[in-house]
């Protein structure tokens, strides 16, 4: 099962590694560790997420261990796709490999195409692509819009993003 | 009454609209206690000079003053021979190098007269030195036509939001280009044919690049974003992705979710690029409409819309201007 837990562990060398350890000896698969060294709480720590495949099971004991450690457990629990965005990929969006287009936002393990639909006028005419990402977060949102923004500059496509994702 | 004695500099679509509009609203002006008197018009073939009042229907069905032209001079003479206190300036835009407004404006600044425009070069490449100019001579330098033309954005923030912290501005700034994604929305037009529309119906120049490629949006993000902002960009510090990639199926895709794709210029961000706004947005408007959607801190989102270009319609935002700086006071001279 995907699991995501939130820490909060001191800004000292070696800290990430005592978090990683405990999930590791649970024979937890680590999907991603998001470290927000910018976000630094009041109390000075640094939070952190981490999303894993792991048995709900050996949650309590990770969570146990986590604390021997000296890392705070905010939350832990089912991963949860919380925020949503839609692109409009427009040009050559089929030809340019769009499983692997998809497969760059889905393997990031914090975001994931949940909805695509596809208009292609003709053979060698520019398609398009409506995608619907989901992700853990408002930053992983821009996270995974950051990758595709990425893909399509080298697969030469238009990102048109929605106007209410950011405002000022 | 308070005299103001104006030279029009640009003889185009604009020039011609503000002759008109001066002339038609004379009686409204002298309500208001404004004496708007054009003493002069130049353009490429000379200047018609007409110190007691320029007498409208005696040039304006001449297309250039060629042939009615009195005088030879230029416009840097015109400024230092005869009597005026405001200068219209409504030559050519150019983005690079700003000329010739440029010149005119640096001309009619240094010789303390107020300078009221629709030109945006000049604005694009050198602001902060006619800001700084206008500020040493004490008088205004105004250009809300240059950004969404008719539609209040510059005034609005400046006088009506003050007191606001404006934390961005989004808007739809192109005419050309909100017309073109309308027509392939509404008709599935591929983007060639909506273009060869709008070139019929004059809504697009020969040479569209200037607007469909996003430069004219970018220009006036600059302006925004120099005037507003207080930053110190030019056109090239403005990311831009034009509309000519748009196709009719992206479109018809954007709709069925409840978009509209829309050519976007963004301040302080400075972009310009299409993208979806929810239909039922008040930033969707649809044919040659311009929108602009202001972030503030204490009022919210404010949208505005309004005509964005067209010979009155942006002589009507020239004429506010000239207003605005006899009814007020001088926004330029108080803000340091
Ligand atoms: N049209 C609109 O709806 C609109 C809306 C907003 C802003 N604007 C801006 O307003 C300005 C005027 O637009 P427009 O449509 O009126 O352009 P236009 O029709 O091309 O007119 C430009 C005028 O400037 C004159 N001119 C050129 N060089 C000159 C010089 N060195 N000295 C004196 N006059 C000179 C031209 O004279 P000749 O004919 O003799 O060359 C012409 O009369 C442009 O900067 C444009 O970007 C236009």
């Amino acid at each position: 099962m995907r699991l995501s837990m939130d820490l909060e562990m001191e800004d000292k060398p070696g800290q990430l590694l005592m978090a990683l350890e405990p999930l590791r000896e649970q024979k937890g698969n680590i999907i991603s560790v998001l470290h927000h060294r910018d976000k630094k709480t009041p109390r000075g720590t640094i939070p952190v997420r981490v999303i894993l495949e792991m048995d709900r099971s050996r949650l309590e004991t990770v969570k146990g261990q986590l604390q021997a450690n000296g890392i705070m457990v905010v939350r832990a629990g089912e991963e949860r796709f919380l925020e949503e965005i839609t692109v409009l990929l427009v040009g050559h969006v089929l030809d340019r490999d769009l499983g692997d287009t998809v497969h760059q936002i889905d393997s990031t393990g914090f975001a994931e195409v949940v909805d695509l639909s596809l208009s292609m006028p003709g053979i060698d005419e520019p398609s398009s692509a409506y995608l619907r990402i989901r992700a853990t977060g408002k930053d992983e949102i821009q996270k995974a819009m950051s990758i595709l923004r990425q893909v399509c500059v080298q697969k030469d496509l238009l990102v048109i993003e929605p106007i209410e994702a950011d405002e000022p | 009454m308070t005299e103001v004695r104006i030279s029009l500099v640009g003889y185009g679509v604009v020039g011609h609209g503000v002759v008109e509009v001066l002339e038609r609203k004379r009686q409204l002006m002298g309500e208001i206690g404004l004496d708007l008197t054009l003493v002069s018009v130049t353009d490429h073939t000379g200047t018609y000079l007409a110190p007691d009042g320029v007498v409208a229907k005696d040039i304006l069905d001449h297309r250039t003053l060629e042939g009615v032209a009195n005088s030879d001079m230029a416009a840097r003479e015109v400024f230092g021979s005869i009597d005026c206190d405001l200068v219209v300036e409504v030559t050519p835009t150019n983005i690079v190098h700003g000329q010739p407004g440029l010149g005119h404006m640096v001309d009619a600044l240094s010789m303390g007269k107020h300078v009221v425009t629709s030109n945006k070069g000049p604005l694009v490449v050198d602001y902060r030195r006619l800001k700084d100019l206008a500020r040493k001579n004490d008088v205004a330098l105004k250009f809300e036509a240059t950004v969404g033309g008719t539609m209040p954005l510059i005034s609005l923030i400046e006088r009506t939001l003050v007191g606001n912290t404006i934390l961005g501005i989004r808007g739809i700034f192109n005419g050309t280009c909100n017309y073109i994604l309308t027509r392939m929305a509404e008709e599935k037009y591929p983007y060639n044919h909506a273009l060869t529309e709008a070139q019929e119906l004059g809504y697009a120049e020969a040479d569209p690049s200037y607007d469909v490629e996003g430069v004219d949006t970018a220009g006036k993000v600059a302006i925004l974003a120099n005037s507003i902002f207080d930053m110190d960009v030019k056109y090239g510090d403005v990311e831009v992705t034009g509309i000519t990639g748009i196709t009719p199926e992206s479109l018809i895709l954007a709709h069925k979710r409840g978009y509209a794709v829309k050519l976007i210029g963004e301040v302080p961000a400075l972009t310009v690029k299409p993208m979806l706004v929810p239909l039922g947005s008040p930033l969707a408007v649809g044919s040659t409409l311009n929108a602009a959607a202001i972030y503030t801190d204490l009022s919210g989102t404010i949208t505005v819309t309004g005509l964005g270009a067209g010979r009155i319609e942006t002589a009507s935002a020239i004429l506010s201007d000239i207003v605005s700086i006899y009814r007020g006071n001088h926004v330029d001279a108080q803000r340091s």
